[in-house]
């Protein structure tokens, strides 16, 4: 058999006229964590119910570890452990006697029933709360018990809806770090929608937004569709010295012949005294260094020299919002640049070029509006 | 339908009685009103039967059952352990036989616990035991109807108080029915008559065990249930 766990072709779910997923496919692999992010109602929960065979897609097929969820519905729920949405359990029962349930439920009796519960206890250190009400432990002890739940069988898919919501720092590491133990032998597929989350878990992201599948990337690849670092350098300005002076044209220059740069361009400064330059790199190398030592070399003084990550939640953001049809954010970018510079151009003729320049949108929110402009005058 | 998991269920469902208040209430309550309504006539009687206490038994059920049954689905529905359950290696099916074997071995207890009546009654005089045995059957018999329908209820929705009364509501339609037969159009009164549970329960209390009394119970009990893993299995496709 493949290593395959899990196929998901052209999943659709219709709640009446509510669409809450179209067309979703993706595959996952064996020993993979795979993050499902997106924003609330987005489909995570959708396609997770249809994974474990509790709801069935309007259209589409799926399979488990080689079992359809249509024709084998019994054998996908044996291939995978779940930990549904905000964790529901027993509360009247025991933590022992909820696991016990559990592991018969499953099918283990006796001495192989016990080997197990212990195993899954010990996984999640549940050792001292074992003979506690499950209504009197706390959320995050709840949450270890229905991931102790979902092991018991030793499965080979994990599928967790949030695991980490409503834990604590100190819980959420706690359980990152036993969600990675896990998935070092076993698939698991968790939802989540916070970010830093999926960078720190998850070997690959699914980002569904409005019940489309947006993006199928690793948390890396999604940071460099966003772009790569910039760099901000800034510079004590000599008196007089102006955006098209002498010698801003001599830092141009100077960071223009750093080996790794592939453009610098000037931005309005904050201060009176000081030049801004956007600094963008050829590759992900850090090129500090050498701007520093351009800078001594040149006899320029430097304010500042900041390196800039393009975050992760930007590509979220620009990948969930607005339109559901997948829209590069370069694209996007592209677009409101050209919006901008169309507007300033009837405002302001004579400094057109200029300005044109600096038109890289920095907040969603107010290029929104420049969007809207910039429709109505290309129509 | 039947197997390991369906008895799992089942278990699980039964022992959670016992975890929380309502079977103990139930349970106690019914004893209570039952022992009240039986000796307070028995002695003025001074007949050595306890056909009186099958009557009040069997009235009981039609009000005190809906609690039991309320919280079989609806409960698991609204704190979402629905989904984790039928998420486990079991089909639709087995989640239902097991909830209702789960409240079915409540009832049962609850029964058993009035066989001090016949026995104090037998002690006292010379006691029929057939119709003990026969009342006995009818009572498990009208109690399985009432206790598929609450669970039918309960599948409906995930509001405890709502499946409880929509179970008292249909429950007390099946012992009314027969009641207004004299108002009734004579076809429309026989028909009343076969589908009321009280007159089902009657002649099993007299002693007679007929096949159509016990077919009208199970197959009350049976539509019930298949109803109930219709309803639960519609989440699949809503």
């Amino acid at each position: 058999m493949s290593d395959v766990m899990i196929e998901a072709r052209d999943l659709t779910k219709k709640y009446g006229p509510v669409t809450a997923l179209r067309d979703v496919s993706f595959e996952v692999r064996k020993g993979e964590v795979v993050g499902f992010l997106g924003p609330n109602g987005a489909g995570k929960t959708t396609t997770m119910k249809i994974l474990t065979c509790f709801i069935a897609p309007t259209e589409g097929q799926a399979r488990v570890n080689g079992a359809d969820i249509f024709d084998d519905p019994m054998k996908v729920r044996e291939s995978i452990g779940y930990l549904p949405e905000s964790t529901p359990l027993y509360t009247e029962m025991l933590v022992l006697e909820y696991l016990q349930f559990i592991a018969k439920m499953r099918g283990f009796t006796g001495e192989e029933a016990r080997k197990r519960i212990k195993k899954a206890v010990e996984q999640t250190s549940l050792e001292d709360v074992i003979a506690k009400e499950i209504r009197a432990l706390s959320k995050g002890y709840r949450q270890r018990v229905g991931l102790a739940q979902a092991l018991v069988h030793e499965p080979d898919v994990l599928i967790l809806d949030e695991p980490m919501s409503g834990l604590d720092p100190n819980q959420a590491a706690e359980i990152r770090e036993l969600i990675k133990q896990i998935g070092e032998e076993r698939t698991v597929i968790l939802s989540t929608h916070d970010l830093a989350e999926v960078q720190v878990t998850c070997s690959r992201v699914l980002i569904i937004a409005n019940g489309r599948l947006v993006a199928d990337d690793t948390p890396d690849e999604l940071r460099e569709r966003a772009g790569k670092a910039s760099y901000q350098v800034t510079v004590l300005a000599k008196e007089g010295a102006y955006r098209d002076s002498e010698q801003s044209k001599a830092v141009r220059d100077a960071l223009g012949k750093i080996g790794g740069v592939a453009s610098v361009r000037q931005r309005e400064a904050e201060g009176k005294d000081e030049l801004l330059f956007t600094v963008l790199p050829k590759s992900a190398e850090d090129i500090r260094a050498e701007i520093f030592q351009s800078a001594v070399d040149g006899g320029f003084v430097l304010l500042g020299l900041e390196k800039k990550a393009e975050a992760l939640d930007k590509v979220f953001r620009d990948l969930t919002t607005g339109d559901t049809e997948e829209l590069s954010a370069r694209e996007q970018k592209k677009a409101e640049a050209r919006a901008r510079k169309k507007k300033r151009d009837a405002a302001k003729k004579a400094d057109a070029k200029a300005e044109a320049k600096k038109a890289e949108p920095k907040k969603t929110d107010a290029d929104a509006d420049d969007g809207d402009d910039a429709e109505k005058e290309e129509a | 339908m039947m197997n390991k998991n369906t008895l799992t269920i089942a278990g699980r469902q039964f022992r959670s009685y016992f975890n929380g208040p309502i079977a103990y209430i139930v349970v106690s309550l019914v004893l209570i009103i039952l022992g009240f309504l039986f000796w307070e006539t028995f002695f003025l009687f001074g007949r050595a039967t306890v056909r009186e206490m099958f009557r009040y038994f069997s009235l009981i059920n039609y009000f005190a059952l809906p609690a039991l049954t309320m919280g079989l689905i609806a409960e698991e529905k609204r704190t979402g352990t629905i989904e984790l359950l039928i998420t486990m290696p079991v089909t639709d099916a087995q989640v239902i036989v097991g909830k209702y074997l789960g409240v079915l071995g409540l009832y049962a207890i609850m029964v058993v616990l009035t066989l001090p009546y016949p026995i104090s009654v037998g002690n006292l005089g010379n006691l029929d035991w057939g119709p003990v045995f026969s009342g006995y059957l009818g009572l498990l018999l009208q109690g399985a109807a009432l206790l598929g329908i609450g669970l039918m209820m309960s599948s409906f929705t995930d509001n405890q108080l709502i499946a409880f009364f929509g179970a008292l509501a249909v429950s007390i339609f099946f012992f009314l029915v027969d009641k207004f037969l004299p108002f009734m159009p004579s076809g429309l009164a026989g028909f009343a008559e076969q589908i009321s549970f009280d007159f089902h329960v009657e002649s099993m209390r007299r002693g007679v065990i007929a096949l159509r009394d016990v077919l009208f119970f199970a197959s009350i009990a049976a539509g019930c249930l298949l109803v109930a893993f219709r309803s639960l299995e519609s989440r699949r496709w809503s």
